[in-house]
């Protein structure tokens, strides 16, 4: 027997090598079911910055400005929710202002994409470049708006996005895995998906090959928003509130996680 | 001078004056030499990190991890002389040791896994940093010797203003100028540098030619190390403080100051003088916004803006000359 030692193979091997020693340290407590779904209450806003990282990086590309747009994302549907609802009020009333401001926020999103993708695709900026710039900006931006100050006090009805759960399951999580899932099949059964892996295998031959180019990388910046801006959606829920500079740290794990 | 405005430096250089004059208008102490000293002083620490990153960025790398490396070398080289004494070359050879050590563990990384450079160094850049702050706890150090403290007071010359207050140049800003030259001196005389250009241009061409790549990549990390140690050093001198919080979160703030002084990621291009230029101008916007009492909050969006125009400008012109040249090749 052959094993054909593939990056998913050895990843999962270290995934195993891990939780067996996290185990060994801390038998009592690791492998219990409280754990696993705290955890999983953790996951979604990582996974899916992670992803929003990941489209990008398959194109050759990168987005530096994920978190910094997830803060906008965060922010903008926030400072809507918090001006129109009255934290106190009745969930039921306001659904459709919830659903508005969630949708002015991941507009926010795309719009950052639209702007990420006309720099890279239209004037050819090596994506590293230009969205260290987007970063800076967006960054900027989120500190203007919010004078640095915690935006909090938002409805009741929008803690259900990160905390609550649905037979048990984590509404977060759902969330998450219905992206993952949606994600994987843009990659692996819509044109858009080949043309991704065609383009950051081999460029020049992808554009040969008939390819816009243009369109597929501004299509994925597009893409790459949204996901951060989904991830906004879990953070603002779970923080509760929405602030400048919200999980900075995680820009580089993202990176690392993507590169697995 | 139509030949010199095909370099980017002649456009950074033009934006500078430009600010430069709008702030004058605005506020005439931004013009003063007093001012300049400063701002030579308390940017001479992105300026010596910016210096080492140019070398990785002309090799056709990238690194990550020198503001851990800054840290690591700063913290050591603090815990050392507040333990052992010693004197000031003792902290300097301490810091750059270190640096230099560290440099060299991710140019092996990077060499013998050919690990994409991006990643290698945020790998290290945890492990470093993750390291030192399970040693230290985290704790901050603040009883740094006298003679630490008053060799960060020393001034190469002296001035004074009218109101008698004394200012100059800085034995710190000498520490850049030293880094500044040798640096210059190595990419444009020696062999070494224009080996470093060859492999950012093509790594591939760079061997055939019989360059080494492997000594190649471990001076150029080597360096960024030295670099990073001695802005670690550097920092302390300026804070009389070390607070193994303080530098790692910067590293794209210095990338920022490096890019747009033209240095390009692709590798192969790249030259001191635009960093310098680089750093000048985030120093120069900073300091300006302030003296034009615009609120703090609005740094990171001038900042923002001038990224995105400066390599969107260069992207622009870069295509442009393409052009011009398959046009010339099909006459």
């Amino acid at each position: 027997m052959k094993f054909k030692l593939s990056q998913l193979y050895i990843l999962g091997l270290v995934m195993v090598a891990v939780v067996i020693l996290m185990w060994l340290f801390n038998p009592r407590q690791f492998l219990t079911l409280g754990n696993f779904q705290s955890m999983a209450f953790q996951l979604p806003e990582l996974g899916l910055l992670s992803m929003a990282m990941m489209v990008t990086m398959l194109t050759g590309g990168i987005n530096l400005s994920i978190i910094a747009t997830a803060n906008m994302t965060g922010i903008v549907t926030a400072l809507i929710l918090t001006s129109t609802i009255d934290p106190a009020a009745p969930p039921s009333g306001a659904a459709w202002l919830i659903v508005l401001a969630i949708a002015a926020g991941l507009a926010t999103a795309l719009i950052i994409g639209l702007i990420n993708g006309a720099l890279i695709a239209g004037l050819n900026v090596s994506p590293i470049l230009a969205t260290l710039g987007m970063m800076t900006l967006v960054n900027g931006m989120t500190i203007v708006i919010t004078k640095g100050y915690v935006i909090s006090g938002l409805p009741n009805a929008v803690r259900f996005i990160g905390n609550g759960t649905i037979a048990g399951i984590p509404f977060c999580t759902i969330l998450f895995a219905l992206c993952a899932v949606m994600l994987a099949i843009v990659l692996n059964r819509t044109p858009l998906g080949f043309k991704i892996y065609m383009l950051g295998s081999n460029p020049t031959a992808s554009y040969f090959a008939g390819v816009s180019n243009r369109a597929v990388l501004f299509k994925t910046y597009l893409l790459s928003s949204l996901y951060a801006g989904i991830a906004a959606m879990i953070m603002m829920s779970r923080f509760n509130s929405a602030k400048a500079g919200y999980g900075e740290s995680y820009l580089l794990v993202t990176i690392l996680a993507s590169a697995g | 001078m139509k030949k010199w405005f095909k370099h980017h430096e002649a456009y950074v250089l033009l934006v500078i004056v430009l600010f430069s004059l709008i702030i004058t208008i605005f506020n005439p102490r931004f013009l003063t030499l007093e001012n300049m000293f400063d701002l030579l002083k308390s940017y001479s620490f992105i300026g010596i990190f910016a210096v080492g990153v140019t070398f990785v960025l002309i090799s056709g790398g990238i690194d990550i991890s020198f503001t851990a490396v800054a840290t690591v070398a700063e913290y050591v080289m603090a815990v050392v002389i507040i333990k052992y004494g010693g004197n000031i070359f003792f902290a300097f050879l301490l810091a750059a040791g270190v640096g230099i050590a560290l440099g060299l563990i991710n140019a092996t990384l990077i060499h013998y896994f050919k690990i994409p450079t991006i990643i290698t160094t945020i790998a290290t850049l945890n492990i470093f940093y993750g390291i030192l702050m399970v040693i230290s706890g985290g704790k901050w150090i603040y009883a740094l010797p006298d003679w630490f403290r008053s060799f960060a007071d020393i001034r190469i010359f002296t001035l004074h203003t009218s109101e008698g207050i004394a200012y100059g140049l800085s034995i710190i800003t000498l520490i850049w100028i030293i880094t500044i030259a040798i640096a210059w001196a190595i990419l444009r005389f020696t062999k070494l540098g224009r080996g470093i250009y060859a492999m950012g241009g093509s790594i591939t061409a760079a061997r055939r030619v019989g360059f080494n790549i492997f000594k190649l990549q471990m001076f150029v990390y080597a360096f960024m190390g030295l670099m990073a140690g001695l802005a670690g050093l550097v920092q302390a001198l300026l804070v009389q403080t070390v607070a193994p919080n303080s530098i790692v979160g910067k590293e794209l703030d210095v990338l920022a100051a490096v890019v747009l002084g033209g240095a390009s990621l692709a590798g192969g291009t790249g030259t001191l003088f635009g960093t310098i230029l680089g750093v000048a101008l985030i120093a120069i916007m900073s300091n300006g916004l302030t003296l034009m009492r615009v609120s703090s909050f609005w740094y990171n969006v001038f900042i923002g803006l001038v990224i995105i125009f400066s390599v969107s400008f260069s992207a622009y012109q870069r295509r442009t000359k393409t052009k011009r040249a398959i046009i010339l090749e099909e006459e």
